[in-house]
């Protein structure tokens, strides 16, 4: 660098990219910092569904907001983002969770986004191999699917189109006010974007985040077997319950004809290894609702580290703490769909724009005001 | 035996079964039957696990009962008459660690079962190590011991043109088999040099009987022609393999062919042992004299210590099953046999390493993973293997990687990436607690038959 | 299976013809002695064969009485399988 940049965001995971690419294209020299590679970390290990979730009020505003964006990129993306739009269907078991299902559409509707209820029949025709006995779904057609490290990997692409420089491998040790540590480097700049995800407190110290594993497993291609992203509707109370651990049937098609299988939630720490007994409760459960998984060939299981937050809602806005610097990080479970929000909403609020919707509810400061302690 | 052993309809509630030992021997090749030998014979309760149709590994491998060598008869024997309760078609996929000891996740014909074990034998062997070239991909190219295992498994060569282009000691008798069995040789190029070679051949007089089976391969093979310092450098062919181009390096021509064999050594699979987290050096694992590895009661034998042969491979197996479970010492003549394979072993290894052309085989439209079709041009730019596949999917198919990341890493200097459970592609039943008790025992609507075109 | 050493062959159906093979061989060797050389299709469409002949390449996949993804080299033939290849035109 010999021009000292407008903004150095740290972390190039997709919450990363996405900040850099709507700075870059807002027209600040953005230089991105990340300790490994791109799209290497949490965002390696995520699913990738593209969903609108309703848990609180700011979480539907912010998924919805994200879900346009994605669908406006969409046609510009490189082939490998795999992009699919295959939408979710939220499967209920019972009559109890189909009364949920009608209730969700109506909120959906309420915020313009187009789901429709299925009836067992039409579950049955829509998914064979879910398992007889279902109450039914709720279809969302919008939602869909991306491969994140690429996608990652295109964000940072046109960010540099629009003059961003990566620098991969380059470990940041503190963050100051207006500038960047690196080993004996001093980089200083306008802002600074700490967007480092679970790894976030690391440098900002006092940022309520902690890393909750979730595994997957993968399985050898079976094009057809399923076509939309299948969700539990208890899914939404095992992403929001933040006790010990909990497991909720997640099933994804991917463009590979693979099959993408979910989820877990643990409190562990940074415990990388597979945990046997939490996979086995976790398939348990997919075979529940689709016995005929048994006999699919799993080829490869993984963990990853969601960044959570005691009140499930990213933390997108400035640190007031340190001038200069903003946070974009704590994305739990929901980092792939959010991001092109979060990098808009923290573009539009670094450059003094209006954003597109209120900032409020993600901002930082809620922290320091309280909220955040855990 | 049977009743000593299992118990069924008794693992966790389903209807798994459950195999409970003192010793597991994992990799049923001569290492692991000379392990398991042994140690059933001492009155332990051995479990002798291996995925192949028959025991033997690869270099014993045999169909029907037919043609092996006497010391595989003998060995066979002995393991019959040891009492070792024998898992064939058995596949290990998970092994994990508790107070009790080790418990085994395998799959047996479509159903988990679980072996419990006090003391761990890892046989798990080795593979052949190949590096991608233009064209390696068609059918037609295969590895020297995957055509030997064809071969052996009741495939027939006979008046086929064969090419067998690579390194090592293996590429002898199999050229001899296959010439024995009417394939046309139409050449068998070593990548070493000659001198190299010629030093290797000299240094076989201190295992005799290794020198005169290389002179009966040869002679087995004197109707074609057998370079040194010659590699294929391409395979060329519409929807099968027609020609290959090879090199010296001064001159380069193009031989028909129906067959090509390539590979460049063997690489031992430590797949297993890393799991379990047994330190390695060099790609293999790390023992001490007794054959134990750095975990507690997890022993190692023969080829995943590193490559030295069937005879070798014995000696270690020996060595494990006497030693396994209890702190006997080694006799010391077969500590002194060790010693003398292991020399010979050594200097092989100096003898076929790759020569520095073969990095330069792969242009940037080589396919170098074959399960996902991924390019060189494609990977090249990565910093790792973890990279690669994230960012370039080379890796991410069914073969775990086994097959391009050796080459790769070679080529590139990767480090390799870390191992998790499956250690192999299981069905989902066998990793959930379900056991498909409940599952059809046919899912498969047409659509979902066959292979997917990105 | 067929009784050991004696010469009586097995029917297999392979792509939809019927044919007779030896006993006791792997279903990548009656494909192999049977001429056909492309098992699967490969994800970019090419035709593949065995490799390792051991069960590590996962290159000679094929399907097998309905089940997708069977390693030929692992699998012996058995009278009355079913093999579906890539060579299925």
């Amino acid at each position: 660098m010999t021009q000292y940049p407008d903004a150095v965001v740290i972390g190039a995971g997709i919450v990363g990219a996405a900040c850099a690419e709507a700075l870059a294209r807002a027209g600040l020299k953005v230089l991105i910092l990340d300790a490994s590679f791109a799209g290497g970390g949490t965002t390696a290990a995520g699913m990738g569904h593209l969903v609108v979730m309703d848990d609180s009020p700011p979480q539907l505003a912010l998924t919805a907001y994200s879900a346009r964006l994605w669908t406006t990129l969409a046609p510009e993306l490189p082939r490998n983002v795999e992009h699919d739009a295959c939408g979710t269907l939220w499967v209920a078991e019972d009559d109890e969770q189909l009364e949920a299902v009608r209730a969700k559409q109506r909120v959906y509707a309420d915020h313009g986004i187009a789901a429709e209820t299925l009836s067992p029949a039409q579950l049955a025709d829509a998914e064979p191999h879910l398992r007889p006995g279902l109450a039914g779904a709720l279809h969302v057609p919008g939602d869909g699917v991306v491969y994140p490290p690429t996608a990652a990997l295109a964000l940072l692409q046109r960010a540099i189109a629009n003059g961003a420089e990566l620098r991969e491998g380059v470990r940041v040790d503190a963050v100051g006010a207006r500038e960047v540590i690196v080993g004996n480097e001093r980089i200083a700049c306008d802002c600074v974007i700490n967007a480092a995800g679970a790894h976030a407190p690391e440098l900002t110290p006092g940022i309520p985040i902690v890393p909750r594993k979730g595994h997957l497993v993968i399985t050898d291609r079976y094009p057809g077997f399923c076509r939309h992203q299948l969700v539990e509707l208890g899914y939404l109370a095992s992403a929001h319950t933040m006790t010990t651990e909990s497991v909720a049937f997640n099933v994804q098609p991917r463009a590979t004809g693979q099959l993408l299988i979910g989820s877990s939630r643990e409190l562990v720490g940074w415990d990388m290894n597979i945990n046997r007994a939490i996979v086995r409760k976790m398939l348990d459960r997919a075979l529940d609702f689709m016995p005929s998984l048994a006999l699919t060939s799993a080829i490869r299981t993984w963990t990853g580290f969601r960044p959570a937050t005691p009140d499930k809602l990213p933390l997108i806005g400035a640190w007031e703490d340190t001038p200069g610097l903003w946070i974009a990080a704590g994305h739990e479970g929901l980092g792939i769909t959010t991001s092109l929000g979060t990098g808009q909403l923290l573009a539009d609020l670094v450059v003094g724009h209006e954003p597109a919707l209120d900032p409020v509810p993600y901002a930082p400061s809620r922290v320091l005001a309280g909220i955040g302690t855990h | 035996m049977t009743g000593e052993y299992f118990t069924t309809g008794e693992y966790a509630g389903t209807d798994a079964e459950v195999v409970v030992a003192d010793v597991a021997v994992i990799g049923a090749g001569p290492a692991g039957i000379a392990a398991a030998a042994s140690a059933a014979e001492r009155g332990l309760r051995v479990a002798l696990l291996d995925r192949g149709l028959e025991s033997g590994g690869q270099i014993w491998r045999h169909i029907n009962g037919v043609a092996i060598p006497r010391v595989a008869q003998q060995w066979l024997a002995r393991l019959d008459k040891s009492g070792a309760q024998i898992l064939r078609r058995t596949s290990v996929v998970d092994v994990s660690v508790d107070v009790a000891g080790f418990e085994i996740l395998a799959e047996s014909s479509g159903r988990a079962l679980h072996i419990r074990v006090t003391n761990i034998i890892l046989a798990t062997g080795a593979r052949e190590m190949f590096i991608p070239f233009d064209g390696w991909t068609l059918p037609g190219v295969m590895g020297i011991g995957g055509a030997q295992a064809l071969l052996k498994s009741g495939g027939s060569f006979a008046g086929k043109r064969v090419v067998i282009a690579g390194s090592g000691p293996l590429m002898l008798p199999v050229a001899a088999a296959l010439a024995e069995s009417g394939a046309r040789l139409v050449l068998v190029a070593e990548q070493a040099k000659r001198s190299a070679v010629a030093r290797f051949a000299a240094g076989l007089w201190r295992t005799p009987s290794t020198l005169m089976q290389a002179a009966r391969y040869r002679a087995r093979f004197m109707s074609s022609s057998y370079s040194t310092g010659t590699w294929v450098t391409a395979a060329h062919g519409s929807d099968r393999l027609e020609s290959v181009t090879v090199t010296n390096g001064r001159r380069t021509w193009r031989e028909t062919a129906d067959v090509l064999c390539t590979g460049y050594g063997l690489i031992p699979n430590v797949e297993l042992a890393r799991l379990i987290g047994c330190e390695t050096r060099d790609g293999a694992v790390v023992v001490d004299d007794d054959q134990r590895t750095t975990i507690a009661n997890v022993q190692a034998v023969g080829e995943v210590t590193g490559i030295g042969g069937a005879p070798l491979s014995l000696i270690e197996g020996e060595i494990a099953g006497l030693t396994v479970g209890s702190r006997l010492s080694v006799p010391l003549p077969l500590l002194r046999r060790r010693a003398t394979f292991e020399a010979a072993a050594r200097r092989m290894f100096d003898v076929f390493a790759p020569r520095a052309e073969l990095r330069a085989l792969p242009t940037p439209t080589t396919i170098v993973c074959r399960c996902e079709d991924v390019t060189y041009g494609v990977v090249q730019d990565a910093v790792c293997a973890r990279q690669a596949k994230l960012h370039t999917r080379a890796g991410m198919g069914p073969c775990q990687g086994r097959t391009c990341m050796p080459g790769l890493e070679f080529l590139l200097a990767w480090h390799s990436d870390t191992v998790r459970p499956p250690i192999e592609p299981a069905l989902v039943s066998i990793l959930s607690s379900e056991v498909a008790k409940n599952a059809p025992s046919s899912f498969l609507s047409n659509s979902c038959v066959g292979d997917v075109y990105q | 299976m067929g009784q050991r050493g004696a010469e009586s062959e097995v029917e297999i159906v392979v792509d939809g013809q019927r044919q007779r093979v030896a006993p006791g061989i792997t279903v990548a060797a009656a494909l192999f002695n049977l001429g056909i050389s492309a098992l699967r299709r490969s994800v970019s469409g090419e035709s593949r064969g065995p490799v390792c002949g051991m069960g590590v390449c996962f290159e000679c996949r094929v399907t097998i009485d309905s089940r997708p993804h069977q390693r030929a080299c692992m699998v012996a033939v058995v009278d009355g399988m079913h093999i579906h290849t890539a060579s299925d035109s």
